[in-house]
């Protein structure tokens, strides 16, 4: 470690994580460091509740006949995995952890501007999870996440009401951090730190909260309205009492496509951290790469209709999303040549982040592709609510957004613990979600176009075989997916310590400790360089406060 | 704006009081979004069922409510010049703006109450007590509802704001005898 680390002028001082070991310290910290932790804590705990719903929904369909759950109880079972890993782990995820930690650190600023809104929104977060868990055992909701009406105000005989509120809470949550974002990078910007100095990190949270600021509260809206119609019964989208359901498509899907660009859009900004360090190679296009985050999240606004091809909106109308979602692919078309481009001619290293980080394109890629075969038109007709659409959206949220958190993870993890996990079976992990995501998923796709639909309980007996491939390459995700969990808990007690900066990387995040100061820098950094400044050639990287350094840290071992 | 305590996370108290105006901006704009999903339905109920909505409309008291938006604007000033006081360093002017202002907020939810009491005895509760009128049909019990769920907002919040009001009021008089306190006069 050098020492012109800016962390290791003068005394070295304690970490974030050695200031204070109380519990209340924790509980009513205001550092964005430990919330990010709390975060962490949390989500991880409904992931595996969210996942633990989809295993017993493979479970289920094993077999054709569905004998395993009665129908009513396998409703509840596709709702709460929907409801739990929509709202309180994909939304959430990146954001709220790796977006939370980061993006003071990488800005060069001692905090989030907010930091008492940020703990609050934790709270928030985590009190509206535990409300719609405890729900759903007491009974569960069996209206699906999409909370269609009028099944959900007039039919559903679950606790939607009491769903709708939890995500409605969820809502001010993902609203009061995607605030602290915003107005965090345009207010606490250290100097020097112009917004083309930005890491993609950065502009794809920014990019995000953006679109959580103004499709949340509509959300909200609407499931205030749903819930105030199931349990006053005044007409609002119950057609019975005057009301239009397709009003209700609409609104909830003003808010739920632009939420798949808020689960997205910063797992991008992660690959793109990712790809370029490993590659050794400064972004291909950084320019091209802020601007098409921006353009997917605006034109992310006004591609809600393509859930609703078939719900009978106008041909006008539809041939208008259609449209949208075509040119929406543009943008993300253009990140995924960027970083194809920018590995060539690198010096790639296969650890573990990249792997994850390579697995991301290659399935984003798909899901993308795919989703352009359900903006069509005429193909959307036959594959409308069928596994096609499943898969299609599980590539992008699971084998995209999932992927790029775990890569994040395992990058950052030296950075958040001052510890270094176990490489090989980190790697072990990365080919293991891979293989295991794609077992799972792709046969889905066949199912779905030979016309299986969503959320049934049985299907014909035929089509068992790709069902039964399916149900096992879950097992093998779930291993994956607990791997981690098992080894990245081990590195925090054993693990080798971590230098300031193991992986030889430019951002700002890598200039302090590891784990950083409560103040993360001691010596506010000025900036003087773009991001990624790394040396193909060589493997040498400029850091963006001007340090230039001959080698690549890897191996590096302590302090 | 106050600024209060300058926080590490800042430079100077400049930059933390522009800091949490734009906060505050940025929080409007989703309030803005959050009740325009509300308005906007009501819109699109209204392009469809104009008569039916002309009918219930003839049913709610334009006097009361033109009275009530009324008060709503000017406690609205109230506040603001409220605020001007307070940076100007005004304590007996911010005193008196934060009274007027919580008086013209008791004013409207006395307004309110005596408006809704008007709608009970019309039978115009949907749900709950509503008696559909020569012509009329279900859409007017819509806008009904739309009424309730848009107005019933604002009892909610508006004690909640008075509160809010009284409170920052208290914590300036606290401010005011704490020699630490970084306070701005521009």
């Amino acid at each position: 470690m050098s020492a012109v680390d800016i962390g290791m002028a003068g005394a070295v001082p304690r970490s974030y994580l050695g200031e204070e070991h109380t519990l209340s310290s924790w509980l009513f910290t205001r550092d964005h460091k430990r919330i990010a932790i709390l975060f962490f804590i949390s989500i991880t705990f409904f992931f595996f509740i969210g996942g633990f719903a989809a295993a017993l929904i493979r479970l289920q369909l094993l077999n054709p006949a569905g004998t395993l759950f009665q129908p009513e109880v396998y409703n509840r079972l596709f709702t709460m995995h929907g409801i739990v890993m929509v709202w309180f782990f994909l939304i959430p995820s990146i954001p709220a952890t790796l977006g939370n930690f980061l993006l003071p650190l990488q800005i060069g600023a001692r905090d989030l501007a907010f930091p008492r809104l940020n703990l609050f929104s934790w709270y928030l977060f985590t009190f509206s999870g535990l409300w719609a868990i405890y729900f759903i055992f007491i009974g569960g909701n069996d209206t699906g996440w999409t909370f269609y009406e009028p099944y959900s105000s007039n039919f559903a005989n679950g606790h939607v009401i009491a769903a709708a509120v939890a995500v409605f809470i969820n809502g001010f949550s993902t609203i009061a951090t995607a605030l602290n974002f915003v107005v965090s990078t345009h207010r606490l910007r250290a100097p020097g730190m112009t917004w083309f100095r930005l890491p993609l990190f950065v502009w794809a949270i920014y990019a995000t909260s953006i679109v959580m600021l103004l499709a949340t509260p509509v959300l909200a809206m609407t499931l205030a309205l749903v819930a105030i119609e199931r349990f006053w019964g005044v007409g609002i989208f119950n057609p019975v009492l005057g009301g239009d359901p397709i009003l209700f498509q609409h609104m909830f899907w003003f808010y739920s496509h632009p939420a798949v660009y808020i689960m997205i859009l910063p797992a991008m900004g992660v690959v793109s951290e990712l790809i370029s360090c490993f590659a050794r190679c400064p972004i291909f296009g950084y320019k091209g790469m802020c601007y098409a985050l921006i353009s997917i999240a605006i034109i992310g606004f006004f591609v809600w209709g393509h859930h609703m091809f078939t719900a009978g909106i106008s041909l006008t109308s539809a041939v208008f999303f259609s449209l949208m979602s075509f040119i929406v692919a543009v943008p993300s078309a253009i990140k995924v040549f960027n970083w194809t481009a920018t590995l060539h001619n690198s010096r790639i290293t296969f650890d573990a982040p990249m792997l994850y980080a390579l697995g991301f394109v290659g399935l984003f890629t798909i899901g993308g592709l795919t989703g352009l075969i359900l903006a069509t038109l005429s193909a959307d007709i036959h594959l409308q609510d069928t596994y096609f659409v499943i898969a299609h959206f599980h590539f992008i949220m699971v084998g995209g957004t999932v992927s790029a958190y775990f890569g994040g993870l395992h990058y950052w993890w030296p950075k958040i613990t001052g510890k270094r996990y176990p490489e090989m079976w980190a790697r072990y992990a990365a080919i293991l979600t891979f293989v295991g995501f794609n077992f799972t998923f792709l046969p889905q796709f066949i199912l779905g176009y030979l016309g299986m639909p969503r959320r049934y309980y049985t299907y014909a007996p035929d089509l068992q075989t790709w069902n039964v491939l399916s149900s096992a390459g879950a097992s093998i995700l779930a291993v994956a997916y607990v791997l981690p969990l098992i080894y990245l808990t081990w590195s925090i007690f054993h693990g080798e310590r971590a230098g300031s900066n193991p992986w030889g990387a430019t951002g700002l995040e890598w200039r302090t400790s590891s784990p950083p100061p409560k103040q993360n820098f001691p010596r506010t950094p000025v900036v003087t360089e773009m991001p990624y400044r790394y040396d193909p050639r060589n493997g040498s990287y400029t850091t963006q406060d001007g340090v230039h350094f001959p080698e690549p840290a890897f191996g590096e071992a302590s302090v | 704006m106050f600024s209060g305590r300058l926080q590490e996370q800042y430079t100077d108290s400049s930059q933390q009081s522009e800091t949490a105006q734009l906060g505050m901006w940025v929080f409007i704009a989703t309030e803005v979004m959050f009740f325009g999903a509300l308005i906007f339905s009501y819109m699109i109920y209204r392009v469809a069922y104009p008569e039916q909505f002309r009918l219930a409309g003839h049913d709610s008291f334009i006097l009361l409510g033109s009275i009530n938006q009324a008060l709503l604007i000017t406690s609205s000033l109230s506040m603001v010049l409220a605020v001007r006081a307070a940076k100007a360093d005004q304590q007996r002017a911010l005193v008196l703006l934060l009274a007027v202002t919580a008086a013209l907020g008791l004013a409207f939810l006395g307004v309110k109450g005596y408006e809704y009491a008007q709608d009970v005895a019309t039978h115009s509760v949907p749900v709950v007590d509503y008696i559909f009128k020569p012509g009329e049909h279900r859409p007017t019990e819509s806008f009904w509802s739309f009424s309730s769920t848009g107005t019933g907002r604002h009892p909610t919040h508006r004690p909640a704001g008075i509160a809010l009001g009284l409170t920052s009021w208290c914590g300036r008089r606290r401010a005011r005898s704490l020699p630490t306190m970084t306070r701005r006069s521009r």
